[in-house]
């Protein structure tokens, strides 16, 4: 079968390659841009691990083609460091020791990172159960909830003293 | 999983995709969010030769309110009615719906009309849908055509669309003054499908008395079922304790469970009963003003 040529912005940069229609995004960033802080946990669309944020949504990038990805931007867990400095949420996993095993924490990020800009107009919360409901679809098997929680929040309020980003 | 190889088609408006599905006939399949279709292909229970992405048509992502009706595009996301102001103030019930469909990641992929278009009785929007009487529009070949929801689905994994035309449109009747509606979902955990579920709408006149009734059960059939016994017995009548039981009893009865790993069919046949009388006490506080 013939390869597509797409052509991607991944954490600010363009990137083209020529690959098989039935690729999947998670396996092309992993595997053609090496990008591998994107896991892969069930891959049957149910943990999140694999979470990306495809044009501002946070979407599971074992469920969609990379070719569907074609003239789109994407931001991976590698592109939430800004010079050098950790992004609020990053930080916030590293104060309230947000993760344990760390499997899940890119998808949490990624999901966090749409989550909390989407939120971003509220001058206060978001509340434990907005959070709660909005890491739904990511699994984490060390059972971290309450800290990830406690990440979130952290984030949220250093966002709002510096202002969204 | 690495699905089967396919031919990836990606047309930009709606005639070439109908064309394309013409000439690919029954061996091609539409792509909208594809939160079903490519976990079914990644584990080969789905195998098209050929994937026609409809994502890159424009003007097919919309939810709007015209001529009395609401109207859903083929690629408005289950997360786009989370946010809907007139979703929100006018259909609190499908805000119910997509918030317990699969998980907010998925949400933001799927899409409304591929929740129905998929066919499977263990989605939630076709009883939902079934509850409002929207109405389809499928775009063929020679044109539009409306169709029931209530003939839509044929069974499992059926649906009354052919293979050469796409779901273009949901069409929902704005409801009456007075009217009101919720969708309960009993799963075991998030972005499990249905053990069982309720959608039920009603329009109740100034004295009370229901004026009409829909309801849609979800998971408990080879396809959707709509409850018509249940909704014939609240009609034209005041929406007490025991016309509410006694409703619920009916829709009880009309659902054809089976048993499987999510309970036993009488589990959940009694599942229905208590949902669809909860269902109903929560549409009945909404079409009055409640939340």
């Amino acid at each position: 079968m013939a390869k597509i040529g797409i052509k991607v912005k991944v954490n600010g940069v363009e990137r083209a390659a020529e690959v098989e229609s039935r690729l999947l995004l998670v396996h092309f960033l992993r595997e053609n841009l090496r990008l591998t802080g994107t896991h892969i946990g069930c891959d049957t669309s149910h943990c999140g691990a694999c979470t990306v944020v495809l044009d501002g949504r946070a979407i599971k990038s074992c469920a969609i083609f990379a070719v569907q990805a074609d003239g789109r931007e994407i931001l991976t867990v590698e592109g939430l460091e800004q010079d050098g400095k950790l992004h609020a949420l990053q930080e916030g996993f590293f104060q309230e020791h947000g993760l344990q095993c760390g499997y899940c924490t890119p998808g949490m990020l990624m999901t966090g990172y749409a989550f909390l800009k989407s939120k971003f107009n509220s001058t206060e919360g978001p509340t434990e159960s907005e959070i709660r409901h909005a890491i739904s679809g990511n699994l984490c098997r060390c059972t971290g909830y309450v800290n990830i929680v406690k990440a979130y929040q952290y984030a949220a309020a250093k966002m709002r003293e510096g202002g969204a980003q | 999983m690495i699905p089967r190889s396919f031919e990836y088609l990606a047309p930009r408006t709606l005639s070439e995709a109908i064309s394309l599905l013409q000439k690919s006939g029954p061996e091609a399949k539409i792509l909208s969010g594809g939160q079903s279709l490519i976990p079914m292909m990644k584990l080969r229970l789905a195998t098209p030769a050929y994937i026609i992405d409809i994502n890159r048509i424009p003007g097919l992502n919309y939810i709007s309110e015209s001529d009395g009706y609401l109207r859903i595009g083929a690629l408005a996301r289950e997360s786009d009615l989370e946010v809907s102001p007139t979703v929100i103030s006018r259909f609190p019930i499908l805000a119910d719906t997509t918030a317990v469909i699969a998980d907010p990641l998925v949400r933001n992929q799927a899409t409304v009309c591929g929740n129905l278009a998929h066919g499977d009785p263990a989605n939630d929007h076709p009883a939902t849908m079934l509850a409002l009487e929207a109405s389809l529009i499928a775009a063929g070949p020679s044109g539009e055509r409306e169709i029931s929801v209530e003939s839509f689905f044929t069974g499992l994994f059926t649906t009354d669309l052919q293979p050469d035309e796409i779901l273009k449109e949901i069409k929902i009747p704005i409801p009456s003054p007075l009217s009101g509606g919720a969708y309960l979902k009993l799963e075991r955990k998030v972005g499990d499908y249905a053990t069982a579920g309720v959608a039920v709408q009603i329009t109740v006149n100034d004295a009370g008395i229901c004026q009409r009734a829909g309801i849609g059960l979800t998971n408990v059939g080879f396809s959707t079922l709509k409850a018509k016994k249940a909704e014939a017995f609240l009609t034209g009548k005041t929406l007490d304790d025991s016309t509410i039981k006694q409703a619920a009893e009916l829709a009880a009865g009309e659902a054809q469970p089976i048993d499987d790993i999510r309970g036993s069919a009488d589990y959940k046949r009694d599942l229905i009963r208590v949902l669809t009388a909860r269902a109903i006490n929560r549409a009945f506080k909404r079409a009055k003003g409640g939340a």
